[in-house]
């Protein structure tokens, strides 16, 4: 590393930042994939619900379905906009 | 009977069909009465990386659909033996292709040869599809790059759902082949490391190809870069192919090559 490079802030190298969005990515592509297929449009229409109330955003829902051994777990995240 | 092999990758250019040509040579040079299928229908390209592009006369829709013998489709190599090319067809369109078709030509070919290696066309619709369904293993081409990896990890997730095998409740053996690895780059962190790539899509690693200019030149001169024994992409796709026999090598070209000494005094 440079002289330079040694005083400015630390910064990540762009494959770890590849990395990291990758795993991201990854696990939530094969939850979408592997998902049933009525999940897209459940998510669509909570949102739709959820919007009757509050402003928000597509991003500020999340809906995933996880397999926990036998039992399936439905989990919803909904982040609220600061008032 | 002959184990069926598809080269699949999801994203496109990132070296199925050199990779295809490769492997298959590399399995007929070791000994193996090898086919190579392009299923690329509409666009032929594997004839041109083989050098036989020429030499087509009739193609795999051909014989799907009756209209030729597998004995008048098959190409035979010119350098080796034990090698045929079946070439795909350019002017059909990319549904020509009916498993049943595609199941009977496999079956034909299985009695004669050891190895039927598939190239499949890039994408996930009907004709990648076609040329993973009936695959015992499957080789996914791999760039260290992003798109890649997550093409790459849909291409398996519809190996582990949409093939023959799982159909049946089996599975289909999947390799990961890392290509186009440029070790500088990695060691700057500017990409994907072979460990990241492996942590990513969680398939066992049969070999990392280097970015090398021998590539570019064994598809110009339409010579499987495995005939280049000199070369580095050459000796590295000789090595998968071993490892995938079962022998054991380590593995070349992770490293940053150290300059010798001519070198670092005349530049190279």
């Amino acid at each position: 590393m440079s002289l330079l490079g040694y005083f400015r802030k630390e910064e990540k190298s762009s494959a770890s930042v590849a990395k990291e969005r990758l795993q991201i990515l990854v696990a939530h592509d094969r939850v979408r994939t592997n998902g049933p297929d009525y999940l897209p449009k459940m998510q669509q229409e909570l949102l739709a619900v959820i919007r009757k109330y509050v402003v928000i955003d597509d991003e500020d829902v999340n809906v995933s379905l996880e397999q926990q051994g036998t039992t399936s777990v439905l989990e919803l995240n909904v982040t609220l906009p600061d008032r | 009977m002959a184990k069926i092999i598809v080269v699949t990758s999801g994203k496109g250019g990132v070296g199925k069909t050199t990779t295809s040509a490769a492997f298959s040579a590399a399995l007929a040079m070791k000994g193996h009465k090898t086919v190579v299928i392009d299923f690329d229908v509409g666009l032929r390209n594997l004839d041109l990386v083989m050098g036989c592009e020429r030499r087509v006369v009739y193609d795999f829709v051909n014989v799907v659909q009756g209209e030729a013998s597998l004995k008048q489709a098959l190409i035979k190599d010119k350098r080796l033996d034990n090698l045929f090319v079946l070439p795909a067809s350019q002017t059909r369109d990319k549904d020509a292709l009916k498993p049943e078709g595609v199941e009977k030509v496999l079956n034909d070919l299985r009695a004669e040869f050891d190895y039927i290696v598939c190239d499949s066309p890039a994408g996930i619709e009907h004709g990648a599809q076609m040329a993973l369904y009936f695959a015992e293993e499957a080789v996914i081409v791999t760039n260290p790059e992003v798109s890649s990896v997550r093409d790459s990890d849909r291409i398996i997730g519809i190996l582990q759902s949409k093939s023959r095998l799982a159909e049946e409740g089996k599975s289909v053996k999947e390799h990961l082949l890392l290509t186009r690895y440029n070790p500088e780059r990695v060691e700057r962190g500017e990409m994907l490391s072979v460990q990241d790539v492996e942590d990513i899509l969680a398939i066992p690693l049969l070999g990392v190809i280097p970015e090398s200019e021998a590539v570019l030149k064994a598809s110009n001169q339409g010579v499987p870069v495995v005939h280049d024994d000199a070369s580095d992409a050459g000796q590295a796709y000789d090595d998968a192919v071993s490892r995938y026999l079962g022998e054991d090598r380590p593995h070349r070209f992770l490293e940053k090559q150290k300059k010798g000494f001519l070198k670092r005094v005349f530049g190279g």
